[in-house]
């Protein structure tokens, strides 16, 4: 491997073999090349609807109460089921280990929002601290409510993007600045924006406490919001939250005396339901992207055994001829493969450096909502090169081998 | 230099067996000059293979220099080529891709000398046989008599202590044969072993000893007594 006198031996046979060589550059660099393309296209998909389906934390748990439907226990159908603070405690306290975040939700339609002389209709919901995080918000300015503003119930609020240019005309930074709703006077703390888009952001936050009070909603909840604890795997996450929503559902509907099989009461908003079909997209995304990938390696690999063929076939005269000027059989072999080792390698590396180069070039201009930053697993792209020399040397092996054992005489014999 | 003893070699084909050399007792001595003659199928190549290890008698003792050839492996054999042989082919053989000087180098890579050494005395050989000036040109840039000589400045290059030509002149015109005969008997003059295959009574007179090979027997073995001086046919 460290012999000079090997590597000016190879250097000489490259250089003068300068087709050969480059055919089998060719072969090996457009494979590794389109195996990069391909995979960061699909990690670029990945990304891209990942990042469409990122809008609230996958795994939150959002329950919302209705209208009964079903008669039950002698109880007409049509009752409100309303949740209250008492229930929000005893469910958190229940089942703590599930939960990451948690918040009540305690929500009021058409509240008018002034700030000077304009005004408008927004929805207003009592919040607690932990509720960014579980609707994933980002501040644009400012902060969100926190756990001060509940414990000293300071009349602060969060407001909307979209509330803010309707009401704020550009220059005017809101924060510090304070708006009404419905006549009482609240400072706004902090602007939001949600990646969902506007229809996310004309609501108001305030705190909880707050919210009950100024809207006369006593101890009265609208709904809950959580999010799990992270597992490990999608599956223990589903099951997880499955087991959670099982319970919440079960302690209400006994409570309140709900039929076990009323869904209109009582509405559990699981996101890892709909992440399933997400995770199976993306799943399925990667899984053909990995197939095409594993396609163009076979392809590759054959090229390359191929081509090792040939070459062999070419030399076996020179095999001979070497062997009659004293050669080793193991020489032989070691030259044959030390250069096809060498040439496979330029080649994918070369192959792998273009292929991430166009990445990183192209990556930033495509425009689409579904490829975002599409890039390659570095590791995987490596052991692909490796793979590829791998069998280059296996394939070049074999025919080496028999060559070598060929007689001399037999490989010098005149055509 | 060579002891050869009842050898014997036959090679299968399907289900015959076809019985090449039937018991051949042959010496050679140090700075002979012979020339194994016979016509096709009499056994002189397969003698020439079995003398220059590239194929093996099925019985009989070889000596080379007073080492017994028998049961080598392909490692050993290698080296004994490498170190004790020189060989001359009919079709050259040179490597196309490399010069002359190359070519000439190459049994000096695999006898582990370095690069510029090699080099210097792939040059003194090349020079040796007139082709110095030539010493850049690929084998395809060569006339077969230069073809020819190159190979033979490859053979001595390792040098070797006896040289194997199978039809040296077998691929060239008559000029260019004596041509090359002169260069061998040169070689010869300086105390070289040298045995050559061939079918052309004119070349076998050049030598110094003709051996006759007949349906896997050798039926005349005669010195010559008028060795024919290959200038003079120039």
């Amino acid at each position: 491997m460290f012999n000079i006198e090997r590597w000016q031996e190879i250097f000489e046979t490259i250089s003068k073999n300068k087709l050969r060589t480059f055919l089998t550059g060719i072969s090996v660099a457009s494979g590794i090349f389109i195996l990069v393309l391909l995979l960061g296209v699909g990690q670029g998909m990945q990304n891209g609807i990942s990042k469409e389906f990122e809008s609230d934390a996958s795994n939150s748990i959002w329950l919302y109460t209705g209208v009964t439907s079903v008669e039950y226990k002698g109880l007409n159908p049509g009752r409100e089921i309303e949740l209250s603070n008492e229930d929000y405690d005893f469910i958190n306290k229940k089942n703590e280990k599930y939960l990451e975040y948690k918040s009540s939700r305690a929500r009021q339609r058409g509240v008018v929002v002034t700030y000077g002389e304009e005004s408008g209709s927004y929805g207003v919901e009592g919040i607690f601290a932990d509720f960014q995080m579980i609707e994933n918000q980002d501040m644009v300015s400012g902060r969100f409510i926190n756990q001060n503003d509940i414990d000293v119930r300071s009349k602060v609020a969060v407001i909307g993007n979209k509330i803010k240019k309707d009401l704020f005309k550009k220059k005017i930074n809101p924060v510090g600045e304070y708006i009404k709703l419905n006549d009482i006077s609240f400072k706004v703390v902090g602007v939001f924006s949600d990646r969902a888009g506007e229809r996310e952001e004309d609501r108001v936050f305030i705190s909880s406490p707050i919210a009950q009070q100024v809207f006369n909603k006593g101890q009265k909840i609208s709904g809950l919001s959580y999010t799990l604890k992270p597992e490990e795997d999608f599956k223990t996450a589903v099951r997880k939250s499955e087991e959670f929503a099982e319970k919440a559902t079960a302690y209400i509907k006994t409570k309140y005396i709900i039929a076990p099989e009323d869904n209109a009461a009582i509405e559990i908003n699981n996101s890892l339901e709909g992440a399933k079909q997400f995770y199976s997209l993306i799943f399925m995304i990667k899984a053909f992207f990995w197939w095409v990938g594993i396609c163009t390696i076979i392809a590759g690999v054959v090229g390359v055994s191929n081509i090792m063929l040939i070459i062999v076939k070419e030399r076996t005269k020179e095999i001979g001829i070497r062997k009659a000027l004293g050669a080793q059989p193991m020489s032989i072999i070691g030259m044959i493969l030390h250069e096809a080792i060498f040439v496979t390698a330029i080649a994918g590396f070369t192959g792998l450096v273009l292929g991430l180069v166009l990445l990183e070039l192209a990556g930033p201009m495509i425009q689409t909502d579904f490829i975002a930053n599409p890039s390659v697993d570095f590791n995987v792209a490596i052991a692909t090169v490796i793979i590829l020399i791998f069998a280059g040397a296996i394939a070049g092996f074999v025919p080496a081998w028999r060559a070598v054992k060929i007689k001399p005489i037999v490989a010098l014999r005149d055509e | 230099m060579i002891e050869i003893k009842d050898l014997h070699k036959s090679y299968q084909t399907g289900s015959n067996s076809l019985h090449v050399l039937k018991g051949i007792d042959f010496n050679v001595q140090e700075g002979e000059l012979v020339s194994i003659m016979g016509s096709s199928g009499s056994g002189k190549s397969t003698l020439l293979n079995i003398l220059g290890m590239l194929d093996e008698a099925d019985s009989g003792s070889y000596f080379l220099d007073g080492i017994p050839i028998k049961n080598l492996n392909e490692k050993i054999a290698a080296q004994y080529r490498n170190k004790f042989l020189g060989f001359i082919f009919q079709s050259f053989n040179l490597i196309t891709y490399k010069n002359a000087v190359d070519n000439v180098a190459m049994p000096l890579y695999y006898q582990g000398v370095k690069r510029k050494e090699r080099l210097e005395k792939a040059m003194h050989y090349l020079s040796k046989v007139g082709l110095a000036d030539w010493a850049t040109h690929l084998p395809n840039e060569l006339s077969g008599g230069q073809k020819q000589r190159v190979a033979i400045a490859r053979a001595l290059a390792s040098e070797p202590k006896v040289l194997l030509a199978d039809e040296p002149t077998g691929a060239l015109d008559t000029k260019t044969s004596y041509e090359v005969m002169d260069l061998i008997q040169g070689i010869n003059d300086e105390g070289k072993t040298i045995l050559i295959v061939t079918h052309e009574p004119d070349i076998a007179d050049m030598t110094k000893r003709i051996v006759n090979l007949k349906d896997g027997v050798i039926i005349d073995d005669t010195i010559v007594v008028n060795q024919i001086k290959a200038l003079a046919n120039v």
